[in-house]
């Protein structure tokens, strides 16, 4: 439990945090000048609920990770109370604490505890959150990401995304021989596990609307197949394996369908909506050039997709009915691609080129389509939304490495995920 | 973490094993089944790398030797470009008389993007390099049956590395004889 967060420097905006993860290193490149100073006493426990786990460590991580709050470090307390009739309200607001959590970790007999929570307004000394959670020994990661949640949202009115999973590609390996994986990990890197492996390719990871299963595109057999893999069980069916490209599944809101690009025999790139239980058919795109990477709408009536029918890639929106015409939404730059919405609709995330590089752009969607580029690097790509909307992760390059990445919706906020080994690629969000 | 790894990868293991791609064994050509040979070497033409055609059916009355365009079976394209220069048609002529000679022979176009730009977009640029090199060989006379094509788009590339060198070496289509 040796995670103690090592603050290096702190110029202007720019902090430079590290944590050792068993598999990530989380660097906060860019903070926000403005987080919310917030103390996280340890918890007591009895010695059986100590040894076993740090929950305050975590929902500090947590909350610091997202940049808009600043930990207090626990060398910094000058006193360590449980309970809300322990706080000494003004001791804590003069080292400039907005908001301080305190709790208990109780033994609720074999393998099974109570956390107990209060979250204070230490300026007026309001009580605003008080709560237990119980736990088994394994659940206790996700239960204090529970209470990270609870305290972001109550604070910010933000519903908190840290108890939830993202799916990545990991490439491993050099040159012939490449190992292809799947994983599964929590949105702080942690538990990763391998949902498949391969020794080609695999790519463009899905979430199912309900959190239950992945769509992605393998290349086992040296040709490309899109699978569709219950996470539970493991269990995987191939769902299109058609003549031609099989790529890019995008599920439908009722997760019902998937939309794909297929090719036709002459190579030509459209999409197409596959029923997953009828199996049937639709072609939605009809253009020489390369329709691909779509997303659809929350309503299911409309897809978004990148096209180079004009030239150049550029991002596009057609509804879903059949003969409807694609109205293109981005003219800023020579290279748009991979549309990824906000939850609320409000926001496009994309990829665009920069300066020679490809970066993470927004495009506001409710006013005049402003856009707003987010990162500064090379090569990122893959933007993919916190199910909040809060925080877009997306794939980037440190020091010739792959990596992921986050940045806040604003772009105030960034943060670099290194990995222990292996190249990154393709982070997709799951939802809530 | 080891364990949980060890377990998922057993688990992987145990549905790859249907799924390895078969030996190209029915047709000897000149680095069958060998994707990347050609490409590590740094040039178009490194894909002959000193192998002997040694009279195999893929070659068989050609008068082709070990460093002519039949055992060259990479040809690079220019950054977002699916044209194919001029330096590589005797390749493509080449590769057309063996499959007009040999009806029975089939070519998988394997095509490559280097790593710039979005991974589902490159699948498109890789499949349209592919589709060029598939309508040169069958304006040559090539069978459309004979011919298949598959995109790895920026998945596979033949040499890592984030600079010009490595890109140009895998912005690539790979002429695969195989079943």
């Amino acid at each position: 439990m040796n995670r103690r967060i090592s603050c290096l420097a702190a110029i202007g905006l720019t902090l430079f945090c590290s944590r050792t993860w068993a598999e990530l290193v989380v660097e906060i490149t860019k903070g926000q000048s403005d987080a919310i100073p917030i103390a996280i006493v340890p918890f007591s426990s009895p010695e059986a609920a100590a040894a076993s786990f740090d929950v305050a460590q975590l929902v500090s991580d947590d909350l610091a990770r997202s940049g808009r709050f600043k930990s207090t470090d626990r060398r910094d307390m000058i006193e360590q109370p449980h309970t809300g009739a322990g706080i000494s309200f003004d001791d804590w607001r003069r080292l400039n604490n907005d908001y301080i959590v305190v709790g208990q970790v109780q033994p609720l007999g074999q393998d099974r505890f109570n956390i107990t929570f209060e979250l204070y307004n230490i300026l007026n000394h309001q009580r605003l959150l008080g709560y237990q959670i119980s736990a088994n020994k394994p659940g206790l990661r996700l239960a204090s990401h529970q209470v990270a949640d609870m305290v972001f949202e109550k604070i910010l009115g933000i519903r908190g995304a840290f108890a939830t999973r993202v799916a990545y590609i990991s490439v491993l390996g050099s040159l012939p021989h490449k190992d292809y994986r799947l994983i599964v990990a929590d949105a702080d890197g942690e538990n990763p596990h391998v949902v498949m492996q391969s020794g080609e390719p695999l790519m463009s990871p899905a979430w199912s609307p309900d959190g239950q299963n992945l769509a992605y595109v393998s290349f086992e057999n040296r040709l490309p197949s899109v699978y569709v893999q219950t996470l539970k069980t493991g269990e995987r069916h191939r769902v299109s394996a058609r003549a031609g490209v099989n790529q890019a599944p995008a599920w439908s809101p009722d997760g019902k369908k998937l939309a794909l690009t297929l090719s036709t025999r002459d190579g030509n790139l459209d999409i197409y909506v596959l029923d997953l239980t009828t199996q049937a058919l639709t072609r939605i795109t009809d253009d020489p050039g390369i329709d691909t990477e779509p997303q659809w709408s929350k309503d299911g009536q409309s897809l978004y997709f990148t096209s180079d029918r004009a030239g150049g890639p550029q991002i596009y929106r057609i509804g879903t009915q059949s003969g409807d015409k694609p109205r293109r939404l981005t003219f800023q730059g020579s290279y748009n691609a991979r549309p990824r919405l906000s939850p609320d609709e409000s926001q496009l995330a994309f990829v665009t080129q920069e300066d020679g590089g490809y970066r993470i752009a927004t495009m506001d969607l409710r006013g005049r389509g402003d856009v707003q580029v987010l990162t500064k690097g090379h090569f990122d790509v893959s933007p993919s939304y916190a199910p909040n909307g809060a925080e877009i992760i997306y794939a980037s390059r440190d020091r010739g490495r792959g990596v992921l990445a986050l940045v806040s919706a604003d772009g105030r906020v960034q943060e670099r995920l290194v990995s222990s080994e292996g190249e990154l690629q393709e982070p997709a969000w799951a939802p809530f | 973490m080891k364990r949980i790894f060890a377990i998922a990868l057993m688990m992987a293991g145990a549905a790859l094993l249907s799924g390895c791609p078969k030996k190209h064994n029915v047709i000897e050509t000149p680095n069958a089944g060998s994707q990347v040979s050609g490409a590590n070497q740094g040039d178009e033409s490194a894909s002959a790398s000193g192998r002997a055609l040694n009279g195999d059916a893929g070659t068989q009355g050609m008068g082709a030797d070990a460093t002519g365009p039949l055992a060259r079976k990479v040809i690079y394209f220019d950054f977002d470009k699916s044209e194919i220069k001029p330096e590589f048609a005797d390749i493509v002529s080449a590769h057309a008389r063996n499959l007009t000679g040999h009806p029975g022979f089939k070519m998988k176009l394997e095509g490559n993007t280097d790593e710039r730009g979005t991974r589902e977009y490159n699948i498109g640029l890789g499949e349209r390099r592919a589709q060029a090199v598939r309508r040169a060989l069958m304006l040559q006379g090539v069978a459309e049956s004979q011919l298949t094509t598959v995109s790895f788009g920026a998945e596979r590339p033949a040499a890592e590395g984030d600079d010009e060198t490595a890109w140009a070496k895998n912005r690539r289509v790979e002429l695969v004889y195989g079943p």
